[in-house]
């Protein structure tokens, strides 16, 4: 079967009634929290991941993928309407977006975005079906060596390459490796750093991690920072549909935003933020009304939304393909696919077609549900906006202990919890990024088996690593990732390199 | 301004509380050394076993110890912004009754006291208002997920009315 018919047959499922009930509950339940102010992808799945748990994993999955598109487009309604870009992909989009829409025209700007998005997921959804078998192709010559050198880049690009500082970008990723290496060990089965304690055996689950940073973390610094007085929700003013003009101002930044998201996405490296701010730079300098820019120009909202859902569908290239998460949201959708004992990569599509193909085609259909979903009933979402901080902030911990008691309902497991979202805290205060400790939890064990297979099968020669041309590349490039931003920000260069900072959260 | 951190064109101080910090990797490091060497005992046959990863991992800590002191020594560190303790007690203190009332009172009860002390940490101090809300908010939320849904959620007096 070819691309085409792979394809057709996964349309073929997600089309199922029950599939496409579970795909629209996803998409609705992924916009309503992911619209939440201070929610951004990576807490939607993480919060919504225990809705899924009593599902087949076809189902299951299918729901997740409306509810990582569905987390994607509410975040664009956040900040446009509300200046508090819930993730860090977005702030491009409120820099133009919430100009446009105190000036009254929040209306088109939602539109832009919502279409944009759509255009751009379709396109890139579209992309990824048929760039992944060639992908699949090229990993089944990977060995170990070179899956091994494929991670080291990953953790390089995830935790130093972006963001203010090599220094706490790598603290943040060792403490996920160090986390990672409590339990048992999967090639010997020795108890590792788990001093006797039962719970300990099983290694420290990945959505626990990611829900206590994220969420309790992120609360207790909102929280902490006092009553800084309400934030301004802007109306939607005027037709949330769009004129002659914005179209045509539109439909070019779609396509070129799309364009630069997709490939960045799609890389097997971390920062998939750059692209928003490279399609934002390229509309800024192509554009016929320079002046509107800064104050609310629909070409900065069209690009970067377009690039920021072109390479969320991207991400998941390297995920599906070589089960190589690099952001933190793939880091918990790989946590998804790990509940059910399924491993994403060249194998997956081999042995479930029908599951890889039924979640892409399912990718496809969730994209258009969205847009229905978000023109004409956005003025529903708008109003989740409107939640009193306490009430909602009481909600997200509500719901955020939920998923961790209805995983495990073991004090330990909420003392765990709580120990990291203190940890989250803390981080969040010194200006620790959080997105490489939930990666390095993840990615770490499975670099650790690769490192060690590799090794064994040269007999603990370590040369053997940098003697395969794919993995002395890729170890070269992931060298060049942790020592060019060092030689940058000694020379006072860093701030184009905070700017693109791939903390998502 | 908090402690140690001065503004860029000002004298710069050691900056205490980041070299915190670099003891607590440093006691991380430590930890795991401690660990390898008990795995170590055990001795695999290869010169790659359990202990070899760990052990390189508490080697970068080490030095990623070493870089915090030395930033924090110089003043590195970016501003911090002032935090309230208030609210952080309420959240931490919410979450700490919800984890030993869960066996005890189940989830309803154990998480509407962590509903009602987050709303307090945000300001909504009306207990007898959030708490009551929280507690039937939490009921509702079992129903859905532990009756539709099928996780199990612990129950206590108040779920075993519906069951």
């Amino acid at each position: 079967m070819n691309t085409f018919e792979f394809l057709l047959h996964g349309l073929s499922i997600a089309m199922q009634p029950m599939n496409l009930l579970y795909a629209l509950i996803g998409v609705t339940l992924g916009t309503a929290v992911g619209v939440l102010p201070g929610i951004g992808p990576a807490l939607t799945v993480a919060l919504l991941l225990p809705v899924t748990y009593k599902l087949d994993p076809a189902g299951s999955l299918i729901m997740f993928a409306g509810i990582y598109y569905g987390g994607m487009y509410g975040g664009s309604t956040t900040s446009i309407l509300l200046n508090t870009p819930g993730e860090s992909s977005s702030i491009v989009t409120a820099l133009e977006g919430n100009k446009m829409a105190r000036a009254g025209r929040g209306g088109p700007a939602l539109a832009t975005a919502a279409i944009g998005s759509f255009v751009a997921g379709l396109i890139a959804t579209i992309a990824l079906a048929f760039i992944a078998p060639f992908v699949v192709k090229l990993a089944l010559v990977f060995g170990p060596r070179e899956y091994f050198a494929l991670m080291v880049l990953a953790f390089v690009t995830v935790s130093s390459a972006f963001g203010d500082s090599t220094l706490r970008g790598l603290t943040s990723l060792f403490i996920g490796l160090a986390l990672a290496t409590i339990g048992i060990d999967q090639l010997t089965g020795q108890a590792r750093l788990s001093f006797g304690v039962p719970d300990l055996l099983d290694g420290i689950e990945v959505t626990t991690l990611a829900v206590a940073m994220f969420a309790i973390g992120e609360s207790l610094y909102i929280a902490a920072q006092g009553d800084r007085g309400p934030d301004k929700v802007e109306a939607v003013k005027g037709s949330v549909w769009m004129t002659a003009a914005d179209w045509a101002r539109s439909w070019k930044p779609w396509l070129r935003g799309t364009a630069i998201g997709f490939p960045i996405g799609a890389m097997p490296a971390g920062g998939a933020e750059i692209g928003t701010f490279l399609s934002y730079a390229t509309e800024k300098r192509l554009t016929k009304h320079p002046e509107e820019f800064g104050n609310g120009a629909i070409e900065g909202v069209a690009g970067p939304e377009a690039a920021n859902n072109a390479s969320a569908a991207g991400t998941l290239v390297p995920l599906l393909t070589l089960g190589l998460p690099t952001t933190a949201t793939a880091a918990i959708m790989l946590a998804g696919f790990q509940q059910y004992g399924l491993q994403p990569g060249p194998l997956l599509f081999a042995t479930n077609p029908q599951l890889v193909w039924g979640l892409i085609a399912s990718l496809l259909i969730a994209n258009l549900m969205l847009l229905v979903l978000n023109l004409p009933l956005v003025g529903l979402w708008v109003r989740l906006l409107t939640i009193p901080k306490p009430w909602l902030y009481a909600g997200i911990l509500l719901f955020a202990t939920l998923g961790t008691i209805g995983a495990n309902p073991s004090p330990f497991e909420l003392g765990m919890l709580l120990a990291f979202g203190l940890l989250g805290y803390v981080m969040r205060i010194f200006g620790y990024p959080i997105a490489p400790v939930v990666v390095g939890l993840i990615l770490g064990p499975l670099a650790e088996q690769q490192l060690r297979r590799a090794l064994s099968i040269s007999q603990g020669d370590m040369t053997v690593l940098f003697t395969s041309p794919i993995a002395a590349v890729l170890l070269t490039i992931a060298a060049a990732a942790l020592i060019v931003p060092l030689i940058l920000r000694a020379r006072g260069r860093g701030e184009v390199l905070s700017q693109l900072a791939a903390s998502e959260d | 301004m908090n402690k140690g951190n001065t503004p860029l064109n000002g004298k710069r101080r050691p900056d205490r509380a980041a070299l915190f910090i670099a003891v607590f990797l440093a006691a991380i490091a430590a930890i795991i050394f401690w660990d390898v060497s008990r795995l170590a005992a055990i001795a695999s046959y290869s010169r790659i076993g359990p202990a070899t990863v760990p052990f390189v991992i508490a080697c970068v800590l080490v030095v990623l110890a070493i870089w915090t002191a030395f930033e924090a020594w110089r003043g590195d560190f970016p501003e911090r912004e002032r935090q309230e303790i208030g609210p952080v007690v309420w959240i931490v203190g919410g979450l700490v009754a919800q984890l030993l009332l869960l066996k005890v009172a189940g989830f309803s009860i154990a998480t509407g006291i962590l509903f009602a002390a987050a709303a307090a940490g945000f300001g909504k101090r009306k207990l007898w208002i959030t708490l009551p809300v929280g507690i039937a908010l939490c009921l509702g939320v079992w129903l859905i997920f532990a009756g539709l849904l099928q996780l199990s959620l612990p129950a206590g007096p108040l779920e075993h009315l519906f069951l």
